[in-house]
């Protein structure tokens, strides 16, 4: 166990967002998810009693006749966002003090840094490398990552958790949400920033980052499991597999929205583009760990090979 | 003549000020005044209404400031708790508003070229008075604005903020998480250092890999794109990271994706008004209430 690899890494100044990210995105996908919980306790109550549910004012937090349903915005927001700019600055002030920004020597075009990585917040993307080539993980992941981003509330037809935390009346977004967001993206920025090290390798935390170290990885084709060869034999295979992939995920996809009473209901309010699109952007967010299994686990490099692209 | 009747009263004016007893009297007018600031007209001028506690006052005191008017008058008052918002819209705002100022101010000390730039850097953090700290608030802060833009995307998931009517306000958001990335990308290559360097090289390199627009791309070559006419030369000015590529990521950085974050920002916090403030707490809905959409 290499500790003080570990802490180089790690008090990294550049690092510090990811090591705040590490903390920061549990404390608070528990702080949300402990509302929503305390918030679906209270609808199966509810949801119980149709009596308690025509009176009461729907909200755990506490309301009693009489009390006003508004507070002046001055002082009670205002103290508060006031509140909240004196200590960000001041966490800005000991951070800037503390930590001095990295500056590295000046540019130079023939000395190449090893590992060279991109900002931090993109090593997400620079890690989706190892398993897509670039034209994919580099322009078509990024524009179906914004466009799937954009489209949510228009493929989202469920009218139910309309600004309140909630998980049990929307358990399929949420689990979308925490795979794309948590699972695919800030996992991956912190497996790009704390396991690759020198030349893109795969370090565990605590293993020295060795600059001379050589892996005889023999990655394949998927072709070539099967020992085929001639173009068109290839690309048709590998257009078959894929093919069967995506029907494979469809139907997965599918199953979920039909699992339950509720999804069905939600999934019969839906229009067909919706679906399609809901289609689209699942499979392709399932493609991203189908290919890092395939990679890190069976050695596959490539599954369609064709004389323009592979994928 | 009417001026020689005119005794008594006129003399109260200043009209009367060569009597001692009028002067005195002016002076303890004014020095009265002075203990009621409040109440004089240059007061008044400035700050328009009362700011007392009464409601009529603290109404006035938001809506009649230019700088507090996008806020509404009232708000929910579970809305104010830190555990529904979490805070980190308005956080993401008052970062960019530190590095709107500290970017101003490190723009002072900085020359977009090949020759300057990186000796800028050294001169503003050994020379410049509290150049050091000021680079490193910038980019610090840079940083901390992608986390709380990324917590505040996540917060407005889990309350279901995007949900009608505010789901064109969240594609607004969405396109500013990839200015404030795009921002921060741009900034990364400035101190034309070794580590800015190579993240542009890496970064840019994907962009030649383009379908069609990328000279490596698939169907690149067939459509005629060499190291030289693609996308990745429009985004370097050239086919290397040099001298046009540092210019153009500063004026990019600089003047034209700041812009782009301001008029798309005015969009947003507009739209939250619009859009019935903010979303929640809200009371729960149930299951049973579902009415069937209007097809």
């Amino acid at each position: 166990m290499d500790w003080y690899q570990l802490w180089e890494i790690i008090s990294l100044p550049d690092n510090v967002p990811i090591v705040l990210l590490m903390i920061m995105l549990p404390f608070y996908t528990w702080y949300g998810l402990r509302q929503a919980f305390a918030n679906d306790r209270l609808i199966a109550q509810l949801e119980a009693d149709p009596e308690m549910a025509k009176t009461h004012h729907r909200k755990t937090q506490p309301f009693k006749k009489g009390w006003p349903r508004e507070v002046h915005v001055w002082p009670y927001l205002l103290r508060i966002e006031f509140l909240a700019t004196v200590i960000v600055t001041a966490i800005l002030m000991v951070w800037s003090i503390t930590l001095d920004a990295p500056l590295e020597e000046p540019a130079n075009p023939s000395l190449t840094m090893n590992p060279s990585k991109a900002p931090w917040y993109f090593l997400g993307l620079q890690e989706m490398l190892v398993y897509f080539d670039p034209w994919i993980a580099g322009v078509v992941m990024p524009t179906l990552i914004i466009v799937g981003l954009i489209a949510i509330p228009y493929i989202d037809e469920n009218p139910l958790g309309n600004g309140y935390y909630t998980y049990s009346q929307r358990k399929c977004a949420i689990w979308t949400f925490i795979f794309g967001f948590i699972v695919l993206w800030c996992v991956m920025v912190v497996i790009g920033t704390l396991i690759r090290g020198p030349g893109w390798m795969w370090f565990w935390p605590g293993q020295t980052w060795d600059h001379n170290k050589l892996v005889f990885e023999v990655n394949r084709d998927l072709h070539e499991f099967v020992g085929l060869t001639g173009t068109w034999a290839i690309a048709a295979f590998g257009t078959a597999v894929l093919g069967a992939f995506v029907a494979v995920s469809a139907w997965g996809t599918h199953k979920l929205l039909t699992l339950t009473e509720f999804n069905r209901k939600i999934l019969d309010r839906m229009s067909l583009t919706q679906y399609l699109l809901l289609q689209l952007l699942m499979i392709t967010m399932i493609s991203l760990p189908a290919k890092m299994i395939a990679r890190l686990v069976f050695r596959v490099k490539y599954v369609l090979v064709t004389p323009w692209f592979n994928i | 003549m009417p001026e020689e009747k005119d005794t008594g009263d006129s003399k109260r004016g200043l009209l009367g000020m060569f009597d001692t007893k009028v002067v005195q009297q002016k002076a303890n007018e004014d020095l009265e005044a002075l203990k009621k600031p409040t109440k004089t007209e240059l007061y008044k001028s400035v700050f328009r209404v009362k700011h007392d506690d009464s409601p009529r006052s603290r109404t006035l005191g938001v809506l009649s400031n230019v700088f507090l008017h996008l806020h509404p008058a009232k708000i929910n008052r579970d809305a104010v708790a830190y555990n529904y918002t979490w805070g980190m819209g308005g956080i993401s705002f008052y970062l960019f508003v530190v590095l709107t100022w500290t970017g101003v101010l490190l723009m002072f000390y900085y020359h977009p070229t090949k020759v300057q730039a990186f000796r800028d850097i050294l001169y503003l953090e050994h020379d410049v008075p509290f150049g050091k700290l000021l680079r490193n608030m910038h980019r610090w802060t840079a940083h901390a604005m992608i986390l709380t833009v990324w917590l505040h995307m996540f917060r407005v998931f889990l309350t279901g903020s995007y949900k009608k009517p505010r789901q064109f306000n969240w594609a607004v958001g969405v396109i500013l998480l990839v200015l404030t990335l795009l921002l921060s990308f741009t900034g990364y290559l400035l101190p034309d250092d070794q580590l800015g360097f190579w993240a542009v090289t890496v970064g840019t390199n994907m962009a030649r890999a383009t379908p069609i627009l990328g000279h490596e791309g698939p169907f690149g070559p067939q459509f005629g794109m060499t190291p030289f006419n693609d996308v990745r030369f429009a985004l370097l000015g050239g086919s290397i990271v040099d001298a046009n590529a540092l210019l153009r990521a500063y004026i990019w950085h600089c003047v034209a994706i700041p812009g782009f974050a301001a008029t798309f920002m005015i969009v947003h916090f507009w739209r939250i008004r619009k859009d019935g403030g903010i979303s929640g707490p809200s009371p729960m809905m149930l299951e049973s209430e579902i009415k069937n959409p209007r097809r």
